[in-house]
């Protein structure tokens, strides 16, 4: 039984938006899957029609076997939704927001104590607990709504941007807590702009693209895919022009720096090897953007153009 | 304290029971909420309430004499003590509903798996509270300034049960449609103030010219205040019997309404 299974789902919006064109997808039990795309191209619609927050249209969508159009209670009761914007009342302490929240899934008032207290915990808010939502740091609020979206320790946890905003060392910490996570068998969808953040945790991705998806596979295979990669590398003295390596296409970006394109089938040893024997030393080397994003602009860019979705 | 995860889908009989959870998390939800901000929820209808019984009921109630065979004061107390529950149910609700969606936290609950039925009953709930809370208040009141006999408790408790709920699904309804804040006032200012006054708070209809008898048959309210009225006082414009159907059978229509609103996902779901 899949965590998710989406079948032929569309959305037209009463705009006569057609935010989602026949998608299939399915997420397996323990998955960490991301699932991208530009701006507009239909990930915050997919997660609102498994919310329940959107209407499809047509097509079908399944949670752990529970069809949303004839078992949407159960379906929903096993779903923990962190969503893009913040949608907490503002007002109500932080302590209070998750234990109201565990009442709405059926959890007794005792437990839910408990469960807030752990998850406070866990997100590093327990000494936030009385303080009223609005007073919190853009950050705090980011991770009260994740422990919002676990204190029913549902199955399946869906993220819409979770980390937008936030600093890099909340962002790696917050990683850390979804690794663990999912390690504890939570299956996790996780939609992002930082794709890096994608690459760093999820086994499985798909792209989409103008209600479409355009690629759906491991995150290993997908990598495979690039052809490419580029490599910046700096050397320690100056150079007046690109060194000519054979095999290699070599651009000087200024004189301590060039960028060289490395084909999948290449080794980076020879251009080491190469440099040297040119009495190039190299001092640093690093990807010039992360691998993910290459092939994400790549996959995009080559989308067809069919009209604009929500 | 170790994680233990679900494993397993809850079942039929866990949905229940999740329902009545929820229910009463919603509830408690909106008790926080109204004891919270008091200055606001509590306290304004007794001071109107006051004011009420001063001006009407004292000054003004002294030269009218009696009415109804009891003397003013008494007479209008049952009256004002309604218009107070009415005006609160209906403005707990649809300031909570709306604010909800405003802040956009209504989410919380329309993600959960409480059905829509519910949710609906949950802030229904709500606004029950908050009209026994100040009809309480408003009856501690007219308690400095009158003497309240009891002539059926029952009455009494249906009266008020079926009118708190009445307006808390009007409160409901308002607060679906409402785009803005001022969308939420405008149904308290231009209907339900109007059909307050006019629904025998302050007299009795047979004062009235017969065409103005014939035209108040048709608000509500005189059969929500005359029902209270007859439970203190023994004595009603209206019969009573017709008027506990006539708010049995709002209170149907329009819970059906509030909860097909929510089926459709008016002004919540796109």
């Amino acid at each position: 039984m899949d965590a998710l299974s989406i079948e032929q789902l569309t959305k037209r919006y009463a705009n006569g938006v057609e935010a989602l064109k026949g998608i299939d997808l399915k997420v397996r039990p323990g998955d960490f899957f991301a699932l991208l795309g530009p701006n507009g191209a239909g990930k915050t619609t997919t997660i609102g029609i498994v919310t329940s927050l959107v209407r499809k249209t047509g097509g079908r969508v399944s949670v752990f076997g529970h069809d949303i159009d004839t078992e949407l209670e159960l379906a929903k009761s096993c779903i923990g939704v962190v969503p893009q914007e913040i949608n907490f009342n503002q007002f109500e302490t932080a302590e209070t927001i998750l234990t109201n929240q565990a009442g709405f899934y059926g959890i007794p008032r005792r437990v839910a104590r408990e469960r807030t207290e752990t998850y406070l915990k866990q997100l590093s808010l327990w000494d936030k607990r009385h303080a009223i939502a609005r007073s919190l740091s853009g950050g705090m609020k980011r991770r009260l709504m994740i422990a919002r979206a676990l204190v029913h320790e549902p199955r399946l946890l869906i993220l819409d941007e979770p980390t937008a905003g936030v600093d890099i060392e909340i962002r790696r910490t917050m990683w850390e807590f979804l690794r663990e996570t999912n390690e504890r068998g939570v299956t996790i969808i996780l939609t992002t702009h930082y794709l890096e953040e994608a690459e760093t945790l999820c086994r499985q991705v798909a792209i989409i693209d103008k209600g479409r998806i355009i690629e759906n596979d491991l995150m290993s295979n997908v990598l495979m895919k690039l052809q490419a990669k580029t490599f910046v590398i700096n050397v320690r003295s100056p150079l007046a022009q690109a060194p000519v390596l054979a095999g290699y296409a070599c651009r000087l970006t200024d004189p301590h720096t060039m960028e060289i394109d490395v084909t999948k089938d290449r080794g980076l040893n020879d251009i080491f090897v190469r440099l040297a024997a040119q009495g190039i030393e190299t001092v640093s080397m690093r990807n010039k953007v992360n691998r993910l994003e290459e092939l994400f602009m790549r996959l995009v860019s080559h989308s067809p153009a069919q009209g604009a979705s929500k | 304290m170790t994680v233990q995860l679900t494993e397993a889908s809850p079942s039929r009989t866990d949905l229940a029971r999740t329902d009545w959870i929820g229910f009463q998390t919603i509830v408690r939800r909106e008790f926080n909420r109204i004891t919270r901000i008091w200055a606001q929820t509590l306290l304004p209808p007794a001071v109107t309430a006051t004011l009420y019984f001063v001006i009407f009921g004292s000054l003004i109630g002294r030269r009218i004499g009696s009415m109804g065979g009891y003397d003013y004061m008494q007479y209008i107390a049952p009256g004002l003590i309604m218009m107070s529950v009415i005006t609160n149910s209906f403005g707990n609700v649809v300031s909570s509903f709306f604010g909800a969606r405003f802040g956009k936290h209504i989410e919380e609950l329309l993600v959960s798996p409480l059905p829509n039925w519910l949710i609906v009953l949950g802030y229904v709930a709500g606004g029950l509270v908050r009209g026994f809370l100040v009809g309480g208040c408003v009856t501690g009141v007219a308690l400095f300034f009158t003497h309240l006999q009891i002539h059926h408790i029952g009455v009494i408790a249906l009266a008020v049960l079926l009118t708190s709920f009445v307006f808390s699904l009007g409160g409901f309804i308002n607060g679906v449609f409402a785009k803005n804040f001022d969308h939420i006032s405008w149904f308290p200012t231009f209907i339900l103030t109007p059909l307050t006054y006019f629904g025998g708070v302050f007299y009795s209809i047979s004062m009235l010219p017969a065409w103005a008898q014939t035209a108040s048959h048709l608000n509500p309210i005189l059969y929500m205040v005359n029902s209270f009225r007859y439970g203190f006082l023994g004595v009603s414009d209206v019969d009573v019997g017709v008027s506990f159907m006539i708010m049995g059978g709002l209170a149907v229509v329009l819970f059906v309404t509030a909860v097909g609103l929510m089926n459709r996902g008016t002004g919540l779901r796109e």
